[in-house]
């Protein structure tokens, strides 16, 4: 690699070299990133595609869509139903609370201290999740945990008005842990984008307060928000150790049905375990298509 | 502002609530141990528990891996894009964001699968070769992470006239990657390490798929058997990430400083 000249690259990026040239330089130019691609060839890309082959075939290696159709089965359905419902609320809700919690930092008139210590504590919260987060709200919403305690002393049972924090709400709940601090880190930015001079532009145009939220502001931050969304759903559709922790297996939503499938293959199918590990790549994938366009067309506005 | 005012006070007082309410509690749940006395004695078992200490530096060596193989995979390959193929940084961005969409369960389920003990490559077959996949599953997960922090550190140096600088020296890429251009975003670096390690100290899912000895399938071993550890656990990893975070924050405030911005 050290034969490779100085000049070239800066006149590379403006003036096209000749088409021979680039042919001759391109393998040694390419050895500098080949441990990468390698890195990521065997141990993120090809993994994943043996798995996703994995779900067409069936236990001889012949075509099948069969292990597809099986995922129709209630239990599986049910699963990845569960997943679906966790994932939007917590992504919804965390977006829209995060949203209101990063407007009200950086416009809401607060004092300084407010931002930094939101978006100190959003960094640190953001990253707390697995396990310990499913011990923490064990120890405050469990049957024993503080705030049900309090609320039985003062005369409101939680578990008795149908609430547990092993079900639906609670994973949710427990989910908007990470999720709306991650909501603050990654919208804060965005909403610093917005600058004072548009509200003073609009006013000068006699635009309303709702008029400049309703043609300004949500215009600008509706791409990074919506991008976020998608963000939190793929971070909680994939996430497993807080709901394997919560809620044992009482709670299947499809990581816990997979990690059960991997452990011991209670399905009696390897390729049936391919085929939810693809509709999960495929959900996930799905997402952040969507995420990378929006991520797009949200950054032409916070340059 | 000031009609505002009243309305982002609740907002931030809500949150605040919401946030400080678990750690308040698991605070308190983890101080219940003796009955009828707050103290400590919980914290005391568990860190006076030698499983605790084995799964604790288990994981520890696997971030210190982990954080290492990262350095080695993602700075060299961010230094060259920048340099000599930006054509490429589309596809090598794409790469690096794709453990955000392929859960890291279906990722280590297509290494157990890969990787087993007839596989050509029979990680799989003995303890350390699983350590080592353990460690390629981490430097993964952390890919995303590290990746965007030492970019966003190369972004602050001029990548070109410094390696121009130190070719006209007489440095070889070694030398160069190792000694001019590392120490330069040398903070940037170390802000992906820590955010890795507080992503790997307590990962559950590969560790346990992988039947490591790990931090995280300690901790949910303990929480599915114990009343009051789990929750001093839980205040113990929270103070590791706030720390890893904090260090981040303290990190980030020496960056300007130490790289000189081009133009």
């Amino acid at each position: 690699m050290t034969d490779i000249s100085l000049s070239e690259p800066a006149a590379a990026g403006k003036t096209l070299p000749p088409a021979q040239a680039r042919a001759a330089r391109l393998p040694t130019q390419w050895l500098g990133v080949a441990p990468f691609i390698i890195f990521a060839l065997m141990f993120l890309i090809l993994p994943t595609l043996y798995l996703i082959l994995g779900a067409f075939q069936n236990a001889d290696g012949v075509f099948t869509l069969e292990n597809i159709l099986e995922l129709a089965q209630p239990t599986i359905l049910a699963a990845y139903w569960i997943s679906i419902k966790v994932s939007v609320a917590s992504s919804l809700l965390g977006a829209f609370i995060g949203l209101a919690i990063a407007i009200a930092i950086v416009r809401g008139g607060l004092p300084n201290w407010t931002r930094s210590a939101t978006l100190t504590f959003s960094g640190v919260a953001s990253q707390f999740a697995g396990v310990p987060l499913a011990f923490a709200f064990l120890a405050t919403l469990g049957r024993l945990g503080l705030v049900t305690v309090l609320l039985r002393a003062v005369g409101f049972d939680l578990y008795q008005h149908g609430f547990n924090v092993l079900s639906f709400w609670g994973l949710t709940l427990t989910y908007l842990y990470f999720q709306i601090p991650l909501m603050v880190v990654i919208i804060t930015p965005a909403i610093d984008g917005i600058r004072k001079e548009w509200g003073e532009a609009a006013a000068t145009l006699g635009a309303t307060q709702w008029q400049y939220w309703q043609m300004v502001v949500i215009p600008v931050i509706w791409p990074s928000f919506l991008g976020t969304v998608i963000l939190l759903f793929a971070n909680a559709f994939g996430a497993i150790a807080t709901a394997y922790a919560l809620t044992g297996s009482s709670l299947n939503i499809v990581p816990i049905v997979l990690y059960a499938q991997i452990r011991g293959d209670v399905l009696h199918n390897a390729n049936l375990g391919y085929a939810i590990a693809f509709g999960m790549i495929f959900i996930t994938g799905l997402a952040n298509v969507f995420y990378i366009w929006f991520r797009t067309r949200s950054e032409r506005w916070l340059k | 502002m000031k009609s505002g005012k009243s309305w982002a006070w609740v907002t931030f007082i809500l949150g605040a609530a919401y946030f400080f309410i678990p750690l308040i509690a698991t605070m308190e749940f983890s101080m219940r141990m003796k009955r009828g006395e707050y103290s400590f004695e919980a914290y005391r078992v568990v860190l006076g528990d030698p499983r605790f200490q084995e799964s604790f530096t288990f994981s520890v060596v696997a971030a210190v891996f982990t954080i290492i193989l990262g350095v080695l995979l993602v700075v060299p390959t961010a230094y060259w894009i920048r340099l000599r193929l930006p054509q490429l940084r589309p596809v090598v961005e794409f790469v690096t964001l794709l453990p955000l969409v392929i859960p890291a369960i279906v990722i280590v389920f297509g290494y157990i699968r890969m990787y087993g003990s007839n596989s050509p490559l029979p990680f799989l077959s003995s303890d350390i070769g699983t350590s080592a996949l353990l460690v390629i599953g981490y430097a993964t997960l952390a890919l995303p992470y590290m990746y965007r922090a030492v970019d966003t550190g190369l972004r602050t140096i001029d990548v070109r006239t410094l390696t121009e600088a130190a070719q006209i020296l007489g440095a070889g890429w070694t030398t160069i990657i190792s000694r001019v251009i590392l120490p330069n975003v040398l903070i940037a670096v170390l802000s992906g390490a820590f955010l890795t390690f507080a992503i790997v100290i307590g990962e559950f899912t590969m560790a346990s798929l992988l039947n490591r000895p790990a931090f995280g399938p300690y901790l949910q071993n303990i929480g599915a058997n114990r009343a009051y550890e789990p929750a001093a656990l839980a205040i113990i990893a929270f103070v590791i990430t706030w720390g890893c975070m904090s260090v981040i924050q303290v990190l980030s405030r020496f960056a300007p400083k130490s790289a000189n911005r081009p133009n």
